[in-house]
């Protein structure tokens, strides 16, 4: 613990255990629609002072060195039950906020990464992200109307995933198809924990 | 949006500069706290002139039922830096109580994965 006031034994109410699932992919691809889509969606701002990697991209020539950049995200609650709380984020959709993907893949359950086959390179950098940090993530290929239809073996080829990525169809603005990504994805957290053996 | 040229009200962005309400500082002093943390405000801890200003007062008044950051941030129109050098600040003076989510070495249980996954069926 890095603060001694924090974690005290009598806390002053219930504190909800908080978990969290990234919604990754291009951008466009339709993240913000499916956190939308279930469950409360709010703006979250973040003003980062710029980083080295941001440095390069934004001409900070001439300016103080104190400057700060925005970013601008959204995160979607889910209160699963009294006491258990789920929060969704969508992730930045640009390659200059990489340090803020840090930020929000620490301690993550998991990522729900959003394919549009029209656009299939877009979701690359996400695939990648998560490979390289280990963390389990599931492929929705989300259907845009007047894309031609794929199967997920040929996605899943394209994508060069390891076989026990699970890919699946969906459409985004459905609640229910939403629903079903998210679930499919903690049922893979739950096979990967197991498999690991923790 | 409108269009770029069409900047007005809330899309102008902020009146204040972003960390005009934390004097200028822009780490916090010890603490970090994570976007899901979740914060609750101690119900009798004593303000200090450091945690006077309405930013702290209005954390203080939201967290009567725990937050996290994020939602937080979002209430209070103000960014993920900011917020959490007025945490910090709150944090120091002992008026909020942090739970912290756990390391990342140690994923939420089965049963509570089960039981996310039982609360997503039930949307």
């Amino acid at each position: 613990m890095d603060s001694k006031h924090s974690d005290h034994a009598s806390e002053p109410v219930a504190m909800p255990l908080a978990v969290k699932i990234l919604v990754a992919g291009g951008f466009g691809v339709g993240k913000t629609t499916m956190v939308g889509a279930v469950s409360e969606i709010r703006p979250l701002r973040t003003e980062e002072m710029l980083t080295s990697q941001s440095v390069g991209v934004d001409d900070t020539s001439g300016v103080e060195s104190k400057q700060t950049t925005t970013v601008a995200m959204d995160f979607g609650r889910i209160t699963i039950r009294d006491g258990l709380v789920l929060y969704l984020f969508g992730t930045p959709g640009q390659d200059r906020f990489w340090y803020m993907w840090d930020e929000l893949a620490l301690g993550a359950l998991g990522a729900v990464v959003l394919a549009d086959t029209r656009r299939l390179a877009d979701c690359f950098p996400s695939v990648d992200y998560f490979e390289r940090r280990q963390l389990p993530f599931i492929v929705a290929v989300n259907c845009f109307e007047g894309a031609q239809q794929y199967h997920g073996d040929e996605v899943r080829q394209a994508l060069d995933l390891d076989p026990h990525v699970p890919v699946l169809m969906c459409d985004v603005r459905q609640r229910e198809s939403g629903k079903r990504a998210l679930i499919s994805l903690v049922e893979h957290v739950i096979r990967e924990k197991s498999a690991a053996g923790v | 949006m409108p269009a770029d040229d069409e900047w007005i009200d809330d899309d102008a962005g902020p009146m204040v500069r972003p960390y005009a309400v934390t004097r200028g500082r822009t780490r916090p002093g010890r603490a970090d706290f994570d976007l899901i943390a979740i914060i609750a405000t101690h119900p009798r801890g004593t303000p200090t002139p450091q945690t006077s200003g309405p930013e702290h007062q209005r954390i203080l008044a939201l967290c009567e039922t725990p937050l996290s950051v994020a939602e937080i941030c979002s209430e209070m129109d103000l960014g993920l830096g900011v917020v959490r050098i007025l945490l910090d600040d709150l944090d120091s003076a002992d008026l909020i109580a942090v739970r912290r989510p756990a390391p990342v070495t140690q994923l939420p249980s089965e049963r509570v994965l089960k039981e996310v996954i039982d609360g997503l069926e039930a949307l």
